[in-house]
Parts: structure tokens; sequence; C-alpha cells
């Protein structure tokens, strides 16, 4: 009898628990409206940056299409040409396509690269209807010259593209610069960027 | 006008008033549900989601209405058809409320309650030819156990109502309503409220007695082979059982129309306290629903044939013997 | 007397419906059928508490078990195989019987004098069923049953508890694996020395 009493008493107990629970706070953030802030390093769509005269910093090495652990990058290199210069160095890519269906995003590619021209921005928005689109060739991979030079992985502000719209207010649990700069890449790409200051200064 | 024009009036709007209720009671049960579960439920059409019922039934209409081949194809079409008119023909003589004109009823039948036992006793057709007719083994399982849960607390709720029925003294809905003008029979008859509370849950299959459905053991129970409008039929007859057991037991137990705690100088109208009365025990399905798990099938039957029926025929006898020596 | 031939038709056809068809769960909507016919033409005669009853007790209870009985012992939907016709040769035996009971019938009606039922005569064959007096009230029937009548209906009562007891002495309460406390007892430790062997 006490044990029946009991188990009354545990229906009443779970009753007045889901009572309370409607109107707890919810965690639910409506995502297509609002948008959650992503982490500071976000692995999302690449992009092929410039340097601040427009040139392409991809020099077509093929270095990130052979990090690649997910064979997803195309790269095809070509001489520059004098009268038509592309990129600082001696050859661009005439071609670079990813597969975005096959990348992992990893960012092997990031690291990979020696002139910091591939990084992978917090953009996630990219489902489409056809297979096709999704792979992104050169034209839309490239920062457009009017957009600027496209920014480093370190230097991007914690949050999400402007143009995303509504950002739900989130704690931020990292600080952005001391999470970042404490990474072996955040310091990898740090020495490199100095690297490639002195070479232009050398310039 | 002759009568049978009004009839069929008032059936009309009868019928467009428990339709619209059964949308709105599903969004609310999605509503709470979602609260409860800390989540927003459906927002997405409408403002706050009003509009889902809409969206919803546009969906099941434009569904593919499959029979599977194994399926006996006339019951199978029959059965939905069953549920759902058995579901709607006792709100024929279920009472809204009272003004000085009369009672705001379809019809007033004088063995009213016992009409209402005849109707939804043929409910579990609908179930178990739509289980047995769809060919396949889930919903064969899911009629099987519907058949036995809903004549065994069938008893049960029975039982539950003569207690009622004794202090009253008329067998009518009208007469029984007017019989709690002073004290409601939650009262005196808390057994038998408690007893009929829980055979009502189990009699329209909700959780925790949703053992006819069990997707954790029976993918859908008696409706897996169903999709599309035929579905929606069994959907609609579900919401509008809940319906009708919440009106009985606001008429029962909770005084119906009659205003609570001597709250007759606010002079609401009687029908307001009726919704009131059947939106809490609408809104205590969804909160069991939220909250309970599934019982196991053995223990549903034990609960119902060794606790359940024993514990409403000892109301019963008592409430006769007190009865029979006090008096009304 | 439109709905008197409405139900009349209802209900002959779908008796015939009911012992023709094939298909056995068919027979039982036709029987469905037939008992919401029949409710309903009680109905018409004001006899509500007689409906009501024939709708609860035939329809929602000794139907369904059928509806049950078949649902499980024919799960498939293929009807019955027809065997040999063996109605000629019972018919004569039949017609006989039957002649015999109609005999046995028709005496006892006339033995039962109307005054067997004076006490429990309705005085109004219309009205609300709540009431005594009214035909197929509630009230006289229930007095009826337990004060002229007890007897028979505690007789059938005990009958109907015999069935019962003989029904849970087959079928039984007997616990499905283990005889005893000390059977079970013995089988756990058996499983749990199997699992610690190593389920071999």
């Amino acid at each position: 009898m006490r044990k029946q009493l009991y188990n009354v008493g545990a229906i009443l107990k779970g009753l007045s628990i889901t009572f309370k629970f409607m109107f707890a706070k919810r965690p639910t953030i409506e995502y297509p409206s609002i948008k959650k802030q992503h982490a500071p390093r976000f692995h999302g769509l690449h992009e092929l940056r410039r340097y601040a005269d427009g040139k392409e910093r991809c020099i077509g090495c093929e270095l990130c299409s052979s990090a690649c652990p997910a064979n997803a990058i195309t790269v095809i290199g070509a001489e520059n040409s004098p009268e038509n210069r592309k990129s600082p160095g001696e050859r661009h890519a005439a071609r670079y396509e990813i597969d975005e269906l096959r990348c992992i995003f990893c960012g092997m590619c990031e690291e990979a690269c020696p002139t910091d021209a591939i990084v992978l921005t917090p953009r996630f928005e990219m489902s489409d209807y056809r297979r096709g689109a999704l792979i992104y060739s050169k034209d839309r991979l490239l920062v457009p010259p009017e957009a600027g030079v496209g920014t480093a992985p370190d230097e991007r502000p914690n949050g999400i593209p402007a143009d995303l719209g509504r950002v739900a207010e989130v704690k931020s649990t990292v600080d952005v610069d001391e999470g970042y700069n404490a990474t072996n890449r955040g310091q990898v790409l740090k020495v490199q960027r100095k690297g490639l200051a002195i070479l232009k200064r050398d310039d | 006008m002759p009568d049978w024009i009004i009839i069929l009036i008032k059936s009309a709007i009868l019928l467009l008033v428990v339709v619209t209720t059964f949308a709105y009671s599903m969004l609310a049960e999605r509503k709470v549900l979602g609260w409860m579960q800390l989540r927003p439920g459906p927002n997405r059409v409408g403002p706050w989601g009003l509009m889902q019922p809409a969206a919803d039934a546009a969906k099941l209409i434009l569904k593919e209405d499959l029979t599977p081949r194994t399926a006996d194809p006339l019951i199978y079409r029959l059965a939905p058809f069953i549920s759902l008119l058995t579901a709607f023909s006792v709100y024929a003589i279920i009472p809204f409320g009272a003004s000085s004109a009369g009672t705001w009823a379809i019809g007033n039948v004088n063995a009213g309650i016992l009409f209402l036992l005849a109707i939804t006793s043929i409910g579990v057709y609908g179930i178990t030819l739509g289980g047995w007719a769809s060919g396949s083994k889930y919903p064969l399982l899911g009629s099987v156990r519907a058949t036995a849960q809903m004549i065994s607390y069938e008893l049960g709720m029975s039982l539950s109502f003569i207690g009622v029925l004794i202090l009253a003294g008329t067998t009518s809905l009208d007469g029984i309503v007017n019989a709690q003008a002073k004290w409601w029979f939650v009262v005196p008859q808390f057994i038998g409220f408690i007893v009929y509370i829980i055979t009502a849950v189990a009699e329209t299959n909700r959780v925790p007695f949703d053992l006819v459905e069990a997707e954790t053991e029976l993918v859908a129970g008696f409706h897996t082979e169903y999709s599309g409008l035929r579905f929606g039929l069994f959907f609609i007859a579900e919401y509008v059982n809940m319906l009708t057991v919440s009106c009985i037991a606001s008429l029962l137990f909770l005084g119906g129309w009659n205003a609570p705690f001597g709250l007759d100088n606010l002079h609401v109208p009687g029908v307001i306290w009726f919704i009131i009365k059947v939106g809490f025990f609408m809104f205590f399905y969804m909160w069991l629903r939220a909250t309970l798990p599934r019982f196991r099938y053995d223990r549903l039957m034990a609960f119902g044939w060794k606790f359940l029926l024993p514990l409403a025929t000892l109301n019963l006898v008592v409430t006769a013997i007190i009865v029979a020596y006090m008096g009304h | 007397m439109a709905a008197f031939w409405i139900l009349g038709i209802t209900l002959i056809g779908s008796a015939i419906w009911c012992i023709t068809n094939t298909k056995p769960v068919y027979s039982v909507v036709a029987l469905l059928l037939n008992f919401a016919a029949l409710a309903a033409m009680y109905l018409t005669l004001n006899a509500e508490f007689l409906a009501v009853i024939q709708m609860i007790v035939y329809s929602g209870a000794i139907l369904i078990l059928f509806l049950f009985v078949i649902a499980l012992l024919s799960s498939g939907v293929t009807p019955f195989s027809v065997g040999p016709n063996k109605l000629p040769r019972i018919g004569i035996p039949a017609v006989v019987v039957l002649l015999i009971a109609l005999g046995f019938l028709t005496y006892a009606v006339n033995r039962v004098t109307a005054n067997a039922f004076a006490n429990t005569s309705p005085t109004s064959p219309v009205g609300p069923v709540g009431t005594a007096g009214v035909f197929g009230s509630v009230a006289d029937f229930g007095k009826a049953l337990f004060t002229t009548y007890l007897l028979p209906f505690e007789i059938t009562a005990l009958v109907l508890m015999v069935a019962v007891i003989g029904v849970i002495l087959l079928a039984g309460d007997q616990a499905p694996y283990v005889a005893s406390q000390k059977q079970a007892e013995e089988v756990r430790r058996e499983m749990r020395e199997a699992i610690l062997r190593g389920g071999e």
C-alpha cells in the first residue's frame, strides 16, 4: 500500500515537473530567421584571397590539392606572362575547383597553402538541388576585386557574416584572440604572414 | 420551419464547431508538448503557427492514398469511416449549455448516458477492423490489443458512471447536470471520478495507455498501413473521442454548465463554464502525454481488471448502500 | 412507416449477407449492421432502453469478441474453402427438432397468463425511460429484475459465474515460466552463472 501511494506521489511529481517546464526558458534558436554565433575557428565555404593590389594570392602550386584528404580540390596551374600577370609569382591557377560535396571541411588546404590564398570562411548555407552547383570553380571562390582582399582566419571577428541575418545573442565561451593564437595553426599562420611581410618589405 | 431543417442546421453548426475544435486542439497539443519539452512547438505557418491545422489538412489530402496488396479492400476502406461516424454521432446528444428556452443540444435523449456508452462501444470496430484489414502483422497486433484494452476498460468506465446515475436518479445528461446544481458529483463520487479519468484515457488510446499505437513496438499500431486522408480520419476520430470523454467528464462530475464555487452572480453564460471545464480536461490529456511513459501490456490488463474494476464496483456498492439508507 | 420498411429491408438484407458470406469478417460486419438496424427498430418502437442495451451488449461486447477470435484465428484474408454440402442430410432431423421446440414454446406461452406481468406492466407506452410506469423504463426494468424475477436473475448470474470460473481455470493465471518463487531463484542463479561463464 505504501509503495502504491509512493507511485501516485511519483506521478504527481512528474506532472509538476512537466508543468513547470511549460514556463521555462526555451533554448531553441529559430534557425532560418535567427542564426547562432559560430565558433571562432568555424570551417565553412572556401574563399580564394587577393593581395591589396588586386593580384591573386594563389600561385597554382597544387599543395592544397595534394594535402586534401578527400581529393576534393582540383588545381591546374599556368605560367604568368608579363602582359597578363594574375599573381605575383611565376605561376597562377588557371583552373581551381573544389567539390564541396566531397569536402570534409578539415582545413588542411588552408594549412598547406604557402601564400595564405585559400581560407575557409564561416559561410555554411550552400545547399542546392543540383549536384553540379556544389562544384565551386574559381569564379565563385575568388574574392571579387571590389570586395577587398578577404580576411585571414585569425583576423576574422567572432560571429557570422553580417549579410547572413540576425544573430542570436549567445554567450561566447571562447576568447577569440587568445583562443586562436594559442593553437599551433594560429602560430603557423602568424609566422607565415610575418615572413611574407618581410619578403614584401624586401621587394 | 420543419423540425428536420432545424436539426440539420444545428448538426451542421455543431459539426463545424467540433471539427474546428479538433483542428485547434491538435495544434494546442503540439504546442503544449513543445513547451513541456522546452521547444517552441509549431510556429512557422501563420502567426504563432495558427494556420498549422490548415497546412496539415492540405498535406493529408494531397498525400497518396495507399492500399496494401494484402489488404482487404472493402473493410480497409470502411474502417476509418466507422471510427469517424461513431466519434461524431455522440455529439447528437451531448448538451452544451442551458437557457430558459431549453437545453443546447441536438437531441435530448432520455437514456442519454446509456446511448453514449452504446455509441462509444461501437467505436472500437473501426480500430479492430482497420488493423485486421490491413493484412500486415503490426496493425493486427495493434488491433487485437485495442480490442482487449477497450472492452476491458469499458467495464470500469460504465461502473464509474453508475454511481453518478444513482445519485442523480436519472439517465438523461440534462437531468444529471441539473442534479449537480448544489454539489458537483466529483465530491461524493471522487473514486468514481478517478476511475473515470483513468479509463477514459485508456478508452481513447492515449498516453500512457497508447499500446494500440505503441510506436516503439508496433511501428504505428493499427494505422501503420494507412496514409493520406484515411489516416487523417482515424486521427480526427481520436481527437474527437478525446473531446467527447472530456465533455462527459465535465457533464457527469464537474457540473456541466453550472458555475463553480458559487460564482452564479457573475452571469457568465453556462456554455463558457462548460468550455473551460472541457478545456481543462483536454489540457490534462496533453499534460499526461508529456509526462508519463507507456504501460507494459500485461500491467495494463492487470491494472484494469484487478484494480480499477474492483474499485469501481466497491464505489458503486457503497454509493448504492448510502443512497438506499439516506435517500437522495 | 418509411423507417420501418427501410430498417426491415436492411435487417433482412444484412442477415442474408451475414450467412451467405464466405469471409468471416464480412459476416461480422453484416451482423454489426444487423444489430444497429435492430436497435434503430427498437427506437422507432419507443423502446430506448432496449435499443441501447442491444447496442452495448450485443454490438459492444459479444460481437467484438467474435471479431477478436476471427482476427486471431484467421489473420489471412482468404475465405474459407467450401466443403461438401451436408445440409440435406441434417434437413429432416432439424425440421423435427424445430417442430418440437415450437410446440413447447406454444404450450409455454399459452400457460403463462398475462397476470405474470401485471405488477410491472407499463401504464403509458411513450415517455421518458427514467420514470416509472413507462414502457421499457429503466426503473421498472430494474424493479422487475430485482423483485419478481430475482430467482431467474440470480440463477443466470450463477451460470455466468460458473462459465467465468471455468475460463479462469482453463486459461489460467499460472505463472508462465516458473512454478514457484524457489524455482525462480534457481533460474536466476543459473542465468547469473551462465553470464559469469561467458555466455557459453
